[in-house]
Order: structure tokens, then C-alpha cells, then sequence
């Protein structure tokens, strides 16, 4: 009747999201009283036992199969699903992101069992014996759904960016155990077959600046100034679903619910209106600063920071004054 | 080549999302509905695969009748055939939904042939459930990846571009396959008159709907508690410049 | 932002065009501390006007709307936001080429530049429209589009910078406090501010807000269709928001107008869809704006394969924006400004299109100002024109349903509503019906317009009573009212007059406040009578009525059915707060009949007694002797207490007789009865308020007398000036002391063949008055001649129009030329002002 976290790594460099959900995975076996268990898939991750156990884990299973070598989502979800089958825990968490939702998901499949993807909160009285109650995000977060979840094991992600990393020492030391997984040849088609690396520097993902431009941006030409702000900031430029749909950037450049999801130290907001599909892919952000015209905007509601004014103006002006303190 | 395209009737709401009185629903009184955006990509990727390599593309959509109105849409964008899984209730649970979808494939399979590629949309825009297209793929025992930024037909293999943080990664399925496609795939065409018009003579089969209920199930649905507005008005136009910049080097940007 | 102020000498609620407007036209003339709020952002806060088509066609046969969109066109103009692309109407039918010639018409009334245009021709300027479906084009090169967002922007911010006008946006109106009838304060979310004047100037809110002060704007929110499509090659090509000219594909209720690289497609052609006030979704809730709902794709449908079968190049074009666009309809498709009847100084500027938009906005703007509007006169678009019964959703949605489709449709000036009929009967009713009335409505009253009783006298009127060639000429009249009028000079006829209104005013300040109200003196002997004008505060008309004296403290005002709501306000409003007048609308008590003929009096003889001095039930002697012309007595009709007037509008010797309507139709019996012997006839309006009163020179409010006329050019001054001082007093002796530059006057048409050799009937709808070589007339205060009312004279065997002249016209015997259907017909002067030509002496009616 344990809680069983499971690690999302690249090539065994552990993603920040796996650490909320250890976090999270912990804090919640303490309200049920239980064990707090880890699993890293592929031999390649058995290093990440020791960053696993200073976040509590009692046990920490290894999933090897020579397979392993790189991700591939059904491997990955046959491996969680043959360590749940063997370990049986109450609650099974992973990461909400692509890779987590996908990991969870065919582990859910090849389990037969409900699972709930981009958990918010857990039902403060749960004790493992009773369907777990979850507020998951809807809409990409603009809509909360309660529900539940009525299966002996409870397959669930965590959203993103919900829980604050908390390392914490478990009482007693982590045991490791490592646990060979059989996959056959189903699961092999879908690993990664070739991989272009990023070239180096920042992306849109993970840029702490991200200056964005919404339709009140105007046209494809009209998002210079707002190159060149990004620039003097070393952040990038991003843009809402409107811009994207009028073809002045490419959807890569896209913050939102179907774009992606930032959450950056700062993100500065112009001439974007703040509909939900954008809304969602921005809310993580630290600080958010507004530049709009309309005081009332969604966005200048919702951010800690705004400038009232056309952004036509205001961005060079920033920019200027930029330039004037911080000359190169 | 035939390509099956699972598709989703959402609403298509504003800034804020209102909830009917009992909190089972989005009140869609004053909604319109659509494709769901990752399927509407997913619609045009096999469109235009059939366009380079020959071929049907299929939409279906397991849903309420007027779900029909976004078989229709999917048709005018270039889609022949429309298959509608009629159920009396906006969605099913994802357990229940795939299996229905899974088994109407089959029975489409019996007659026709199987499909070459069975696409989804990477999750759907309201219940935002992540695994529709992985259950079913998996009930029809074939290969799916999700996320799919490109895809592209090669010698009976799917190939699919896939961006991740460290790159972009490349899979490839041996067809029949299923894939989950994301936004940014491609930018859909939007339907023409003609488009249009021509869609509304389609013939939608139905299929009946079947399934067991799955284990999660839904008590309410709420709204995120308002955010305060506590925004602090830097000032008005480009005279605001100077205290955005005090701002800039107090998050320590420029450190 | 500045902080929300506590008060205001005026709040205008919305911040459309119309708002926007209105708000610098306040400023303009003089308004300080206004305050304008909206309850969405700035510049576009969702209403119609965000989505709004933007273009302007200026010609509408109705004169108030042609002259409210020229000089909105001209606003425009002077802000630099009016951009001129041309527009053609197309036809697909042949009896859209016949409504061309008649928009032709209209376009040279209010002198604007267009043109008819083959086929050929109309694909000259639109290269990709499909001529072959095309039968012809209605071309205006003055069309436009115009920035309305912009135009708004402007105007707010001109009023801003004049420090005049404080602006919230984001600011809903949560509601309207009143007291003591008038407007107190206006309660939002950001705070209460009291205001002497409140605008409701909200679009499809306005219904909403007004009902919070208790008020009715009767406006229903309803769909109208749009999509645009593109991008288009030819379309991109142009680097031009608008290049080519506007397309109203007038057949199929479509236009196709350029938007950049896009067409855009609007209909008015889906089944009317209306939505309520209250159920329109927040700025917050909605996909796009509260006002552009999903498109309901299947009523668009059939709109699109008729666009693809204009213009071909449509049907590839993808469809990147369509809505259910929301727009503001009322019961007769007019504006509904002005203050409200129900509460003081809470005024409506509602109901208003972006082709109007500016020009409704100075128009109400100069109404606040100066009591009445300077523009033009707001007759048809006043909101206090409307019946209780008119005010009502069922009503609004029943009509507006009806006349949705017409929006681009070809509307007879003489046609009849089919729906909300038989909402008012007479008691006369049944008999009516039994005689074959054809029922005209009246603001909801069935009217007989002729009997097909009396098509009899057809054959004896024979010669009065040709039938008319032309369709369109003979729709909606019948050679019968020819018939009906020559029957009643010939000996006597009955006229249904139940839908006059009856205004009862008592009380010791009555006089005074009448004598306020009136140009003419009221203070007449009790039971005579007095004609008078009532006038704005500028002079102008705005009233036209007869009050009778029936006791030392008691008159009763009778109006028509057409004007009552209007009177009814007017009078309201100016009543005096100290209760020394109290006003009773008798209006659904009393029905009446007008008895008229020669052989009137012989019938009302036998009908007639009184209880003289000894209470003893007599014969009443009806003789002018005894009743002179324009005196009123109380009598008893075979029992049926009844007060009649000797008076008449149709230039025979009889009465109006006045009952209770419980008491009418046996009255109406009893006259029927006496008046047997002299074959008395029903009579229809086609007679009372056309051949009648046109051989008489009559003049009708709404037709001859508005508010830009003032009673001097009108022919109706008296010789005197009472002292009294009155509504409008100053600028009347002002204009009894100048020369007119404009005097009404009545024309015969000389010839009424026309080119293909048939005669025709002009139907009196605003047909301009031209010179020989077919010049515009137009006055020195810029008023155009232009045919105000027109109608057959049975009894001087002419056919006549009533219409203003300028001096050096009118001269009688002049010979002028009056355009119908873009034909020019020759006509002559035959009368100059008042003095009728059918009895020119009255002797008909005084002895």
C-alpha cells in the first residue's frame, strides 16, 4: 500500500517535474501513513537512486531491461506497468508533462485502470483505503474537475509547476532494488530512433524571458521591437495562438494550451488579450508584466505587473532605456 | 492508403468558462463548437499525406448527433468518409471511450480493410484526458507515439518528429500504426464554400456505441478560485519605461 | 485613471458609435461634465458596432433615414474615415430592375450621384461578378466604407481633450435609480454617480438597461449572418481595404463587400433569429465578442451557393471568420431615440446602424440641447411614437420577424403589415367586415381603407374611376375609394374615426397650460373649437390638432392615430407639476364616426334629439343655424348619448360624432339606419385621408407638416398672434415676419403618360419636384421640393400632389416636372398655399 513515483529522465539526467512529484509522492504517503517508493526506467538512471532518496524515498526500484537505453513510451509504460503489478501500490504518480502523460497513460492501458492526468490536489483523507478524490486541471488549467478515482490502484499525474521541490531525508536509508522488466517486441518499434539535439541556448521552454506579442502586435514586420527587447534580456519572443493563426510566426514560437507552456522568471505580455488557450500556457510564469492598451484586459487582471499604453510605443522605449543603463 | 482520424466536438469557450448549475458541464448556451484544435492538425496531416500518397482519410468522432456538425467541418477540409458513434451524453470516460472506438474500428476494419494510420489528437481540448488514442491503440495491438510535431509516410514506416527539451527525436512505426498528433503539426486549412457545401452531402455512418464504465469518474466540475487583481500599474505609455526597467533589474535580469 | 466621479450633469451609458458620438456632440454643443461608461473595453467593447460591415449606401426612400445617413456620411468625410469605393445593387429579377428606377428616383430626390447599369457595365467595375445571372445594377459611386471604431475613437477623445468628458470602460451598469419620475442616478460596479441626464445609448443592451429605470426601448437583439472568405488573389492584388464597389446582391437579401485580401458575405436572408437582452453572454463568456455568436452554419447555407453563383472565385475561398452577428431590430425597422416616455430626462439613442450612426448622434445630441433636433425631424424614429401594445416582446418579435427579410426587400409605401393584426377593433367592426372592408392597420387599429360594398358605384363613377395599368400603382388601392368619394359629395358617407386619440384636459391650470402648448388661442367659448399647431421650440411643427371646449375647465384633444403616442408625450411632459391640470386619454373610450355629405345633415337630423329645458326628449335642430360649423353639442343619437362636432376634413357640411364604445355600434346603426333614404355609404380611409383631404389641401403631420416647416410655409398662420406666450412663439414671429423660402403648395399632374404609354399614379413617397430641364429645387435652408402626399382628386377629375416650393415656383400655373419611376412627368401648379382647390370658399362645409 505504498505511493510509487515515477521518475521521468532523459538519457538519465532527471527532469525538474520529477522532483514535484517526489515531493508530492512523499508528503502524500505521510498523510496515508505509508511507504514513499521511486522507479527509474533504463539502466541509464540507476544514478538518480541518490538525488531519489533525498526526497524520502523508502525504496527505489531500478527497472533494467537492455532495451533501455533511451526513451520510448509503450517500453516505458510495459516497465511501469509490470513494477506496479509486482509491487501493487496504492497510489502511482507521474509527471505531467508529454512524456509522464504518455507514460501514465500506456501503463493505465496495459493495466486496465483508470488514470487521472494533471492532478492538482489529492483528497486530504485518503488513507489508501477508499477511491482517491482528485482535483485535476481541465482546459489546460482554466477549469477544475473533481473526481474520482475508484480502482485499487490509482494511476495519476501531477501538473506541472503545482508542487515546489522539497528535499527531505527518509528516517532510514533507500533500498534499491532492481527489477529486470520483460518487453517484447511490441514495445520496441516506439524508442527513439534518431534524435537532432537541440543546438545550444535557450528555447521558448525554458528561457527565464520570454517577451510575447499577441494580434495587437499587428502584423509579422511589426515584431522587431519586440525581437530586439528580447534580445537586450537574452530571453526569446513568443506569441499567442492569433498570431500563429495569422501566419506572422511560427507555431513553435506559440505560449499556450496547444503551444508551449512556459514559465519563465519573467514574461512580458504585449498586446495580448489573455484568452484562456494563452492564459494556461503562461500562468507559470514568476512575474508576468502587461503591456496593453486596455486596462481591463485578462491579462493585465492577471498579472503582478502592467504598463497601460500602446505597446507600438512602450516596447522601444524599454528597450531604450535599456540601452541607456546597461550600454554593451 | 487509408487513414482513420478520431476526432472530438468541443466547445470553443472565452476568457472565462462558465459551468452549468448542476457542475457536470461546460454551459455551452452561447458556445460554439469545433474540432478539437490537436485533431483539427491531425485532420489536415492525413489530408495531406492522402494528397501526396493517394488515399481516404476517415474521420470519426464518438459523440452527441450534433457532433455531426464537426464530421462535417472535417469533411470540408478535405476528409471523404464520416463515421459517427452516437452516445446521448457529451463524452465518455476515456476507459469507455476507447474501448467503444476501438471496437468500431474493428468492425470498419471487417468491411474495408484495415486503416494504414489511426491518428489522434495528442489530448483533447476540454477534458484534457492524455490517453484516449494510447487505450485504443493498444486494444487494436498496434504501435502509437504521441506528441507528433511531424509525420511523414515512408516505405509502409510512419515517420514522426517529436520535440522534446533536449531536441527533436524521430520514431518510426511500421504501418498500421496509430499517432497523436500535436498543434503545430501543420496549420490547418479552414473549410471553403464549396468545401462546405460538398460536406453537407456525406453520407455520416453510424456505428452503434458500446463500452464498460472506467474507474474514474467525475463528481464536479469548478472554477479556479478568481485571482484577486492586485496588478501594479507601472504606468501609462512610454513614459512607463523607466519603471519597467527598475522592475527588470530588481528580478536581477540583467545579473 | 481618474477616480469615478459621484456626479454628472449627464451619463451616457455605451460606447458604440452611437455613444461615441453622441458624446462629442454633447461636447460640441456646449455639454460639461459628461461621463461615458461602458461595461467592455476600449476601442471595442463588443457590441454590434465591433463587427459591424461598415459601409454606407445612401439612398432609403424614407427621407428621415436618407437625410440621417448623408449627413453621418458626412461626418465621416470630415474625419478623414470615410473611405468612397462605390456600391452596386444588383438585380435578378425584373421587379427589382422596376424598384431601380424607383431607388433612382429617391437618389435624385436627396441628390445623389447614381446610375443604372447593364449588365456589361456592372461587370466593368466588378471583373469577377457573374453578369450572366445579372439582369442590371443600381450604381452610387458615392458608397463607402468607414472606420466606426475609429470615428467613435475620435470623437470620445475630441470630447476628453475638451474637458468635457470623463470615460469608463469595464463599467456595468448594475442599475437606474429614479425619482419623482425623472432620472436620479446611474449605479455601476465601480460606483453610484447621480446625473441630471442619462443616454442609454447600449445597442442590443438597451432594452436591459432601460428596464432597471422602469423604462421600454422596444429593440429586439437578432442575428444577422456574416462570413469572410479569403484570401482572394484578384482581392490581394488591390493592396486596398476596399478597392472594388460594394455588391448588394439585392435578390438573394446578400452583399459581397472587400475586406483587404477577403470577401465578406452578409445576409439577410436566414430565418429571423432573435435573441434577448438578457441572454447575451458577458465580453468574458464570449468566444469572439458578446455580439458575434457562432454562425449557425445551416441558415447560411443557401446564402452561400447563391454567392458562389455571383462570383465564382468565392467558392475556393476559405471561410476564416464567420459569425451570428448581433444587431438591434425594432417592430418598424426605425431608430427608437429620443427621452423616454416613462422617466424624465432618461433619454434612448437606440436602434442605430453605422451608416446612421454620427448623424442620429448629433440629431439627439441637438434634441437635449435644444428640445427638439435641428437635423431633420425625428417623427418615424421617435421612441414616444410607440402604443402600449407595440412595446411588447410579442409584438416585437411577431414584426420584426416579418420584416427582417425585407431589409433588402422592395417595399410598396402603401404596404400592410401581415402580422399583429385585429390588435384594436372598432365596435363598428363586425358591420365592416359584413360590408368587405379591405382593413388598413392603424398603429394597430383595423382600418376600412374601401368596401367591396360599393363597388357598385364604380360602374356609376365610371369615368372617376378607371383602373390603374401599372401593378404597382394599383397595390394596395382599389378604384372603390374614387367610387366611395363621389358617393359621399354626392349625398352622404360614414367614416370610421375610432382610432382617433381623445386627450382629456382638466382642472383650473388648463387653460394656461394649453394656451402654452398651442399657437392658437384655446380660450374659446365653451363648446366651440380651435385648430392649432403645436410647435417645437424652434418653430417648426410639432403637432397638428383640433381641441374641443367642452366645459369652462375641460378640453379634449383629438388626434390621430398616427401621432397620438407622440402627442400623448409631448403634452405629458409639459404638464405642470402642481396637479392644476389633470390629463385623462379617453382614447379607448370613445369610438367615432364621421358623418359627411350633403345629405348629412338630413340624416343626423333624423337621428338627433336632445332633453330640452323642460326635460322633455326633442328633436334636436342640427342646422348650422343653430350648430354652426366648428361648434360641439352634447346629444342623444336614437338614445345613445353622444358628442358631436361639426368639423370636417374631407370638405363636406357633417360631423365627427363621439360615443362611449360600448354605445358605438349601435350608433353606428342608427345613423346607418337615417341615413338610408339618402343611400348613405361606409366610407374608407382611402377617402378621408387621401382623395378627401388632398382635394381640400389638407395637410397631414408626418407628411406636409414637420418640425424643418414652420406654419407660415405651411399656409396654417392665422391672421393674428394670440399674447399668450407658447411653445416655439418667438421663432414664429420671426417667420410670420420674413418672406418663406419655401411654400406649400398643390400640383395636377398635366400628363401622367408615360414612355411606354401607360398612366401612372405616383404613390406620394418623397418623388423629387423638378424644373423643366430636370433640376432639383432645393430651398435656401437646403430643403428639396420633393412630393409629400399624392392621390386622385375624384371630384376635379385630376390627380394631385402636395408639395413645398420654393418662391420662385410657386406661382400657380408654373410648369414644373415631378420624377416617378426615373420618368419625368409634366405637372402644373395649381395652388399656392392654403386655400383648397375642391370649394374653395368652404361653402360645402358651412352651409
Amino acid at each position: 500500500m505504498t505511493v510509487l513515483a515515477v521518475v521521468e529522465h532523459d538519457r538519465g539526467n532527471i527532469t525538474s517535474a520529477s522532483l514535484g512529484v517526489l515531493t508530492a509522492a512523499r508528503n502524500l504517503a505521510k498523510q496515508m501513513n505509508t511507504n514513499f517508493e521511486a522507479l527509474t526506467i533504463g539502466a541509464n538512471a540507476d544514478a538518480l537512486s541518490e538525488v531519489v532518496s533525498k526526497y524520502g524515498a523508502t525504496t527505489v526500484h531500478q527497472a533494467h531491461n537492455a532495451m533501455l537505453t533511451d526513451f520510448g513510451p509503450e517500453a516505458w509504460g510495459e516497465s511501469v506497468a509490470q513494477v506496479v503489478r509486482k509491487t501493487s501500490p496504492s497510489v502511482v504518480i507521474g509527471t505531467g508533462t508529454e512524456r509522464g502523460h504518455e507514460i501514465i497513460a500506456q501503463a493505465a492501458a496495459r493495466l486496465d485502470l483508470p488514470a487521472a492526468m494533471n492532478c492538482l490536489e489529492f483528497d486530504k483523507e485518503f488513507n489508501g483505503t477508499q477511491p482517491l478524490k482528485v482535483v485535476r486541471a481541465r482546459w489546460g488549467g482554466s477549469l477544475m474537475e473533481e473526481s474520482q478515482i475508484d480502482a485499487p490502484i490509482k494511476l495519476l499525474t501531477l501538473a506541472n509547476h503545482i508542487v515546489e521541490p522539497q528535499e527531505e531525508l527518509a528516517t532510514t536509508p533507500t533500498t534499491v532494488l532492481l527489477i529486470d522488466v520483460d518487453l517484447d517486441d511490441s514495445v520496441t518499434q516506439s524508442f527513439v530512433q534518431d534524435r537532432v539535439e537541440r543546438v545550444a541556448g535557450v528555447t521558448l521552454a525554458t528561457s527565464p524571458v520570454v517577451v510575447s506579442g499577441g494580434r495587437g502586435v499587428g502584423s509579422a514586420e511589426a515584431f522587431a521591437p519586440l525581437e530586439e527587447l528580447a534580445g537586450l534580456l537574452n530571453g526569446v519572443v513568443g506569441c499567442s495562438r492569433a498570431v500563429t493563426n495569422n501566419g506572422w510566426r511560427n507555431h513553435t514560437d506559440q505560449v499556450g494550451q496547444t503551444g508551449t507552456r512556459i514559465a519563465p522568471d519573467i514574461y512580458i505580455a504585449c498586446g495580448i488579450s489573455g484568452a484562456i488557450q494563452h492564459w494556461v500556457g503562461a500562468m507559470a510564469s514568476k512575474n508576468i508584466l502587461a503591456i496593453n492598451t486596455d486596462a481591463q484586459a485578462n491579462i493585465v487582471t492577471k498579472a503582478g505587473y502592467a504598463v497601460i499604453g500602446d505597446l507600438h510605443l512602450v516596447v522601444p522605449a524599454i528597450s531604450a532605456e535599456i540601452r541607456k543603463r546597461h550600454p554593451k | 492508403m487509408n487513414i482513420l482520424v478520431c476526432v472530438k466536438r468541443v466547445p470553443a469557450p472565452g476568457a472565462r468558462i462558465n459551468i452549468t448549475s448542476d457542475g457536470q458541464q461546460v454551459d455551452t448556451a452561447f458556445l460554439g463548437f469545433t474540432v478539437s484544435p490537436h485533431e483539427e492538425c491531425a485532420v489536415e496531416q492525413a489530408v495531406q499525406l492522402v494528397e501526396k500518397h493517394g488515399g481516404d482519410v476517415t474521420v470519426l468522432t464518438l459523440g452527441p448527433a450534433e457532433a455531426q456538425e464537426q464530421l462535417r467541418t472535417a469533411v470540408s477540409t478535405g476528409a471523404t468518409k464520416a463515421v459517427l458513434v452516437p452516445i446521448d451524453t457529451t463524452d465518455w470516460d476515456p476507459q469507455k471511450t476507447a474501448q467503444a472506438i476501438a471496437k468500431v474500428i474493428e468492425e470498419l476494419e471487417a468491411t474495408n480493410g484495415n486503416f494504414d494510420l489511426v491518428l489522434f489528437g495528442n489530448e483533447s481540448a476540454d477534458s484534457c484526458g492524455y490517453q484516449v488514442g494510447v487505450r485504443t491503440a493498444l486494444k487494436l495491438g498496434r504501435p502509437i507515439v504521441n506528441g507528433a510535431k511531424g509525420l511523414d509516410i515512408d516505405n509502409g514506416v510512419a515517420v514522426i518528429r517529436r520535440e522534446s527539451d533536449a531536441g527533436v527525436e524521430v520514431y518510426k512505426l511500421k504501418m498500421p500504426a496509430c499517432v497523436g498528433v500535436k498543434e503545430g503539426i501543420n496549420l490547418p486549412r479552414y473549410p471553403t464554400m464549396k468545401g462546405r457545401l460538398a460536406s453537407k452531402k456525406v453520407e455520416i455512418t453510424q456505428n452503434a456505441a458500446s463500452g464498460e464504465v472506467g474507474g474514474l469518474k467525475l463528481i464536479t466540475l469548478r472554477r479556479p478560485p478568481e485571482r484577486a487583481s492586485n496588478t501594479k500599474i507601472l504606468g501609462n505609455g512610454p513614459d512607463a519605461a523607466s519603471a519597467v526597467v527598475d522592475l527588470l533589474e530588481e528580478l536581477g535580469v540583467f545579473k | 485613471m481618474s477616480e469615478f466621479p459621484k456626479s454628472a450633469k449627464c451619463v451616457v451609458i455605451g460606447a458604440g458609435i452611437v455613444g461615441n458620438c453622441l458624446v462629442g456632440h454633447l461636447a460640441k454643443l456646449g455639454w460639461t461634465n459628461i461621463v461615458q461608461i461602458d461595461k467592455g473595453p476600449l476601442p471595442n467593447p463588443g457590441g454590434s458596432t465591433g463587427h459591424a460591415s461598415n459601409f454606407i449606401f445612401p439612398t432609403d426612400h424614407n427621407k428621415e433615414m436618407a437625410l440621417l445617413t448623408l449627413a453621418s456620411q458626412k461626418q465621416y468625410i470630415e474625419m478623414g474615415m470615410n473611405n468612397t469605393c462605390g456600391g452596386i445593387e444588383v438585380a435578378r429579377n425584373p421587379e427589382r430592375l422596376e424598384e431601380f428606377n424607383r431607388r433612382m428616383t429617391s437618389a435624385k430626390s436627396w441628390g445623389i450621384d447614381a446610375k443604372l447599369l447593364s449588365p456589361a457595365e456592372v461587370k466593368e467595375l466588378v471583373p469577377f461578378i457573374n453578369e450572366k445571372i445579372v439582369l442590371g445594377g443600381f450604381y452610387t459611386p458615392s458608397v463607402s466604407c468607414v472606420d466606426s471604431l475609429q470615428t467613435g475613437t475620435l470623437m470620445r477623445e475630441g470630447a476628453v481633450k475638451s474637458g468635457n468628458l470623463s470615460v469608463f470602460a469595464n463599467t456595468e451598469v448594475l442599475d437606474l435609480e429614479v425619482e419623482n419620475g425623472a432620472i436620479k442616478a446611474v449605479v455601476t460596479n465601480k460606483g453610484r454617480i447621480e446625473a441630471e441626464y442619462v443616454v442609454v445609448a447600449c445597442g442590443v443592451w438597451s432594452p436591459r438597461i432601460a428596464k432597471m429605470a422602469g423604462a421600454n426601448i422596444p429593440l429586439t437583439p437578432a442575428v444577422h449572418q456574416m462570413a469572410d472568405v479569403g484570401p482572394i488573389d484578384i482581392l490581394q492584388k488591390t493592396n486596398a481595404e476596399v478597392a472594388y464597389p460594394i455588391v448588394r446582391d439585392m435578390d438573394t437579401f446578400c452583399y459581397e463587400r472587400q475586406t483587404a485580401g477577403s470577401m465578406e458575405v452578409g445576409s439577410y436572408a436566414h430565418r429571423a433569429i432573435f435573441m434577448h437582452p438578457d441572454d447575451i453572454p458577458s465580453n468574458e463568456a464570449s468566444a469572439l465578442s458578446p455580439t458575434e455568436l457562432p454562425l449557425t452554419q445551416d441558415d447560411f447555407d443557401p446564402q452561400m451557393e447563391q454567392a458562389i453563383e455571383l462570383m465564382e472565385m468565392l467558392g475556393d475561398a476559405e471561410i476564416k471568420y464567420s459569425i451570428n452577428g448581433l444587431l438591434s431590430l425594432t417592430p418598424d425597422a426605425m431608430p427608437v431615440l429620443g427621452e423616454t416616455v416613462e422617466v424624465k430626462n432618461l433619454w434612448s439613442a437606440a436602434a442605430v446602424w453605422i451608416k446612421e450612426g454620427p448623424g442620429i448622434a448629433q440629431l439627439v445630441a441637438e434634441w437635449m440641447t435644444y428640445g427638439y433636433p435641428h437635423l431633420c425631424d425625428p417623427h418615424s424614429s421617435d421612441i414616444s411614437r410607440f402604443y402600449a401594445h407595440e412595446k411588447t416582446e410579442h409584438h416585437i418579435y411577431a414584426r420584426c420577424d416579418e420584416h427582417f427579410n425585407k431589409t433588402y426587400g422592395i417595399v410598396h409605401p402603401r404596404e400592410q403589415w401581415g402580422t399583429q393584426r385585429n390588435m384594436r377593433r372598432s365596435p363598428f367592426y363586425a358591420r365592416e367586415e359584413a360590408a368587405g372592408a379591405t382593413f388598413f392597420d392603424a398603429r394597430g387599429w383595423e382600418r376600412p381603407q374601401w368596401f367591396a360594398s360599393n363597388e357598385k358605384l364604380v360602374t356609376k363613377f365610371a369615368s372617376a374611376c378607371e383602373p390603374r395599368p401599372h401593378e404597382w400603382d394599383a397595390r394596395w388601392w382599389s378604384p372603390i375609394t374614387n367610387a366611395e368619394h363621389l358617393q359621399m359629395r354626392e349625398s352622404v358617407g360614414m367614416v370610421d374615426l375610432t382610432a382617433f386619440n381623445e386627450f382629456d384636459f382638466t382642472g383650473p391650470g388648463v387653460i394656461a397650460f394649453l394656451q402654452y402648448m398651442c399657437v392658437n388661442n384655446v380660450d374659446v367659448p365653451v363648446g366651440r373649437s380651435v385648430y392649432t399647431p403645436l410647435l417645437t421650440p424652434g418653430g417648426g411643427f410639432r403637432g397638428d390638432l383640433t381641441i374641443m371646449r367642452l366645459g369652462a375647465e375641460h378640453f379634449r384633444v383629438i388626434t390621430g392615430a398616427f401621432d397620438g403616442g407622440r402627442d400623448n408625450y409631448w403634452f405629458k411632459r409639459h404638464m405642470p407639476q402642481d396637479g392644476s391640470v389633470t390629463f385623462t386619454d379617453m382614447s379607448s373610450s370613445l369610438c367615432t364616426i364621421g358623418v359627411w355629405g350633403p345629405n348629412a345633415e338630413k340624416t343626423m337630423a333624423k337621428a338627433t334629439q336632445n332633453i330640452n329645458a323642460e326635460g322633455k326628449l326633442v328633436p334636436f335642430d342640427v342646422s348650422q343655424k343653430n350648430f354652426p360649423y366648428g361648434s360641439v353639442r352634447e346629444v342623444l343619437i336614437d338614445g345613445v348619448p353622444a358628442t358631436m362636432f361639426r368639423i370636417s376634413y374631407v370638405g363636406e357640411n357633417g360631423w365627427e360624432v363621439y360615443t362611449k364604445m360600448e354605445h358605438g355600434l349601435r350608433m353606428w346603426d342608427s345613423i346607418a339606419k337615417a341615413g338610408e333614404e339618402f343611400e348613405i355609404i361606409p366610407v374608407g380611409m382611402g377617402v378621408y385621408a387621401v382623395t378627401g383631404r388632398i382635394e381640400k389641401g389638407y395637410r397631414l403631420m408626418g407628411a406636409e407638416l414637420e418640425s424643418e416647416y414652420n406654419p407660415v410655409e405651411a399656409g396654417l398662420n392665422r391672421a393674428k398672434v394670440k399674447s399668450a406666450d407658447f411653445i416655439g412663439k418667438a421663432d414664429y414671429m420671426k417667420a410670420r415676419d420674413e418672406k418663406p423660402c419655401a411654400i406649400m403648395c398643390t400640383l395636377e399632374m398635366i400628363d401622367n403618360t408615360s414612355k411606354a404609354g401607360i398612366k401612372r399614379y405616383p404613390t406620394g413617397g418623397n418623388e423629387p419636384i423638378l424644373t423643366k430641364t430636370g433640376e432639383r429645387i432645393v430651398d435656401t435652408k437646403g430643403r428639396v421640393s420633393r412630393v409629400t402626399t399624392a392621390g386622385a382628386a375624384p371630384s376635379l377629375g385630376k390627380y394631385l400632389l402636395l408639395a413645398y416650393l420654393t418662391p420662385e415656383h410657386a406661382v400657380e400655373g408654373n410648369e414644373l416636372r415631378v420624377m416617378y419611376m426615373n420618368e419625368l412627368f409634366p405637372v402644373r401648379v395649381a395652388r399656392v398655399g392654403s386655400q383648397p382647390l375642391f370649394d374653395p370658399t368652404d361653402a360645402r362645409m358651412k352651409s
